[in-house]
């Protein structure tokens, strides 16, 4: 029977947006060099919410030499001092948590419920862990004394626009660097209103730097001559172009790139659970997600029965308005990303995939997709092989455990798995045999300040969150793309 | 028939490829000189087809090592030192001439070589221990993050130290499980050549060490772009070649570890031990 919902929608007047944004650079809002101003959209409305700046490469040059003039102060405070300033934005971050969900919501198109109940609370909650560390990094096991790198130039996605800019900003700034961020281009908003929050933290000028505009902006700033550090979430393509341009430099680099999750379900899984972790895995954040769960391998002898159950709670999902409280499944970010997620599905289609979608009315303007589902897929197919970025699911089988490990590790990716199973033994073997950087077993798209992050092979190297995400920001701390001159990582000083 | 007229036994070096002792396929040569340009053997000119054996080689070997138990790594690590140990004079022999050092000093490079397998070798079950973590995460979740190896490591020894140097930078990557593939350093490679011998007989499965002598920037160049190498140490490259290599290694997003100057007399620290691993961390929801 079906249940008719009255609509909910969260209030947008909690968010007050100017007409158009500048760079903050050096403490205070600056106009770019350039000129040039871009429009960011709501993707549920194709509403103009506000004007940015494109930032150029003098820009670029402006905010690293900002960065580089507040980095002696700043790394020289005390940890204990970097510390409160960190525990000041951990604060009013839950202060604003309202403000800040609904500003994401409207610039990224997810649903509130998962802005509010995920991506703020998470936001928080890596800064008051970071905070923490600031003054404890004796003990952290890099060594005594451990020091800074310098000016870290930091590049983020646009599917968790506020969340990525917390795993980069946190653990620079409580290590003593001074960061350039620059936010995507259809999702620049959050870093702004976050430019606001520095300034109540009272944070010094030049500390954090945000710099908004396209893919050239961030070319710039990782070519920089004078950035000691490069953090890049994105796609795998875009990490090799980073990987390219260090090459022969000191520059330290951490790429969190792309993924196609293999999700395990064993004939013993609990089913049920097993299908609320599947949705969750894949049509979470409409599938922008770089771990998301993409890959179903479903055993055998229960694949008829978890399919027919997964149809079944597929198709009470809620597609529509991101503000409205009952949504399940927002807007896709952007109309490129939309025609990028159809390509692949068609693909797949073509390359003979069965193609399933609940029947769901989709909103007239904007930029949607249905959850979706593949069977019949092969390893051979793209729709197997591509990250879509998207709420579409390809499901494979599988007979023997051996066979789940071999198809879940035949792809270039390695971020993320997943394993639903009853027997520990059997999850624990699984889990040794995947290569993943991070294994949910009996749950899926599990996040925590205190949880390392990254992935193996072509998802990247480095990990964020946890003590290990500290290496990534420490002079002589072990990890890949370093060590020419890394002990000496003071430079310039 | 006395000592000083007795015709020596020259040794014929070979490469070490997935535990066998091929010439190169190519059959080639090159000519090894000491340090005042007297001929010592000719080593394998290896080529670009023995490197990409080496890869198939150690990428067989990795499912085996990674997976042995981390005592069973580290009992094979000592073996090795012991047979070093037994093997002292040989090698003494071969790094004074290749770096033309005094026999005192060469036997010291040597001891110390052999201190750095068995300080290794300690490293196989404690490693997981300082880079792993059980993560206090807020929910009701078990999580746990911990260290495994990377895969399949190219490693480009060192040109300067042909000995202390290459056990150095090999070591380290082995104890945590990885398998290597070693250029050995160019002008001096018999020290490397003569390790195989030592690795083959202390019990380390063939293919976790695959040794190559040659050019390194020949050598180097097609490990660097293989996409079944994972990482690459390039401590024994040039600036030049250096940047090269790292730039055809982000295409396959290979962990690259630069070069840099280094005192291999001195304390390694756990850097090179803990530059090739991957975390990972496990989550199960706890309940009843």
């Amino acid at each position: 029977m079906a249940f008719a919902y009255a609509p909910a929608p969260e209030s947008r007047a909690v968010v007050d947006l100017a007409p158009s944004y500048g760079l903050f650079i050096d403490g205070e809002f600056a106009e770019g060099a350039g000129g040039e101003l871009r429009k960011t959209v709501s993707p549920a409305t194709e509403e103009v919410l506000a004007e940015y700046t494109q930032a150029t490469a003098d820009d670029v040059d402006r905010a690293v030499r900002a960065a580089r003039k507040a980095f002696g102060t700043w790394s020289a405070l005390p940890g204990a001092e970097r510390a409160k300033y960190l525990f000041r934005i951990a604060r009013i971050i839950q202060e604003r948590s309202r403000e800040l969900a609904v500003l994401e919501t409207l610039d990224n198109g997810k649903p509130i419920r998962e802005s509010r109940d995920a991506d703020l609370p998470l936001v928080a909650a890596h800064f008051f862990y970071y905070a923490g560390w600031a003054d404890k990094l004796d003990h952290a096991g890099y060594g005594a004394d451990p020091r800074p790198l310098g000016v870290a130039g930091q590049v983020i996605p646009w599917n968790f626009p506020l969340l990525m800019l917390a795993w980069k900003i946190a653990p620079a700034l409580a290590t003593g660097n001074t960061v350039v961020l620059k936010p995507a281009e259809t999702t620049p908003l959050s870093a702004l209103f976050f430019a606001d929050i520095c300034r109540q933290a009272g944070l010094p000028k030049g500390v954090v730097n945000i710099l908004t505009g396209d893919g050239t902006t961030g070319a710039a700033l990782v070519a920089h001559p004078d950035v000691n550090k490069i953090a890049f979430t994105g796609s795998t393509e875009v990490g090799k172009a980073i990987a390219r341009t260090v090459a022969g430099t000191d520059k330290r680099v951490t790429l969190e790139l792309g993924g196609k999750a293999a999700n395990i379900v064993y004939d013993d899984a609990p089913l049920d659970q097993a299908v609320e972790g599947i949705v969750n895995g894949i049509f979470f954040n409409q599938g922008h997600v770089c771990c998301a769960g993409s890959r179903l391998l479903v055993q055998e002898s229960v694949a008829e029965e978890l399919l027919a159950s997964l149809k079944r709670r597929m198709g009470t999902l809620r597609v529509g308005d991101p503000l409205d409280k009952n949504t399940d499944i927002g807007a896709v970010n952007s109309a490129e990303q939309l025609a990028r997620i159809t390509a692949l599905a068609d693909a797949g289609e073509a390359e003979g995939a069965e193609r399933w979608a609940p029947a769901c009315e989709l909103p007239t303007t904007g930029y949607w997709f249905a959850p979706t589902l593949f069977t019949g897929v092969t390893q051979a197919h793209r729709i197997a092989r591509e990250e879509i970025f998207g709420p579409v699911l390809s499901v494979l089988t599988f007979r023997t455990p051996a066979e789940a490990v071999e198809k879940a590790n035949n792809t270039p990716y390695g971020l993320s798995a997943g394993i639903w199973t009853e027997k520990g033994s059997r999850m624990l073997w699984t889990a040794s045999k995947l290569r993943a950087g991070i294994v949910w077993s009996n749950t899926f798209n599990k996040f925590d300040p205190a949880s390392p992050f990254g992935g193996y092979k072509e998802s990247g190297y480095g990990r964020e969150g946890g003590r290990h995400g500290l290496a990534a920001y420490l002079a002589g701390a072990e990890g890949p793309t370093s060590e020419r001159g890394a002990r000496d990582g003071e430079r310039d000083r | 028939m006395n000592q000083s007229d007795r015709l020596s036994v020259l040794k014929t070096y070979k490469l070490y490829l997935g535990g066998a002792f091929p010439r190169s396929e190519s059959g080639r040569v090159y000519e090894v000189t000491d340090s005042k340009n007297r001929w010592l053997a000719n080593a394998p000119l290896a080529s670009r087809k023995d490197a990409r054996d080496a890869v198939v080689a150690a990428r067989k070997a990795f499912g085996g090592w990674s997976g042995a138990t981390a005592y069973n790594r580290g009992q094979i690590l000592y073996r090795v030192a012991e047979m070093l140990e037994g093997r002292r004079d040989q090698f003494t022999a071969e790094v004074a001439a290749a770096e033309g050092l005094s026999k005192a000093k060469a036997a010291a490079v040597v001891e110390a070589a052999v201190d750095r397998w068995v300080w290794y070798a300690g490293w196989s079950d404690k490693v997981a221990q300082i880079a792993g973590s059980a993560n206090p995460v807020a929910g009701p979740y078990f999580n746990l993050s911990s260290p495994e190896p990377t895969g399949v490591v190219a490693v480009l020894a060192p040109q300067d130290s042909s000995f202390l140097g290459l056990v150095s930078v090999l070591a380290p990557v082995i104890v945590t499980g990885n398998t290597a593939v070693v250029v050995a350093a160019e002008d001096a490679p018999l020290p490397a050549l003569s390790l195989a011998e030592v690795l083959a007989t202390s019990d380390l499965p063939g293919g976790v060490v695959n040794i190559l002598s040659g050019r390194t920037a020949e050598l180097a160049t097609p490990l660097a772009a293989h996409q079944d190498v994972n990482a690459i140490d390039l401590t024994g490259a040039g600036a030049e070649l250096a940047t090269d290599l790292e730039r055809a290694a982000a295409d396959n997003l290979k962990r690259v570890r630069r070069p840099g100057p280094a005192d291999w007399a001195a304390d390694p620290g756990t850097d090179r031990l803990l530059a090739f691993l991957e975390t990972k961390t496990v989550w199960h929801p706890m309940g009843v």
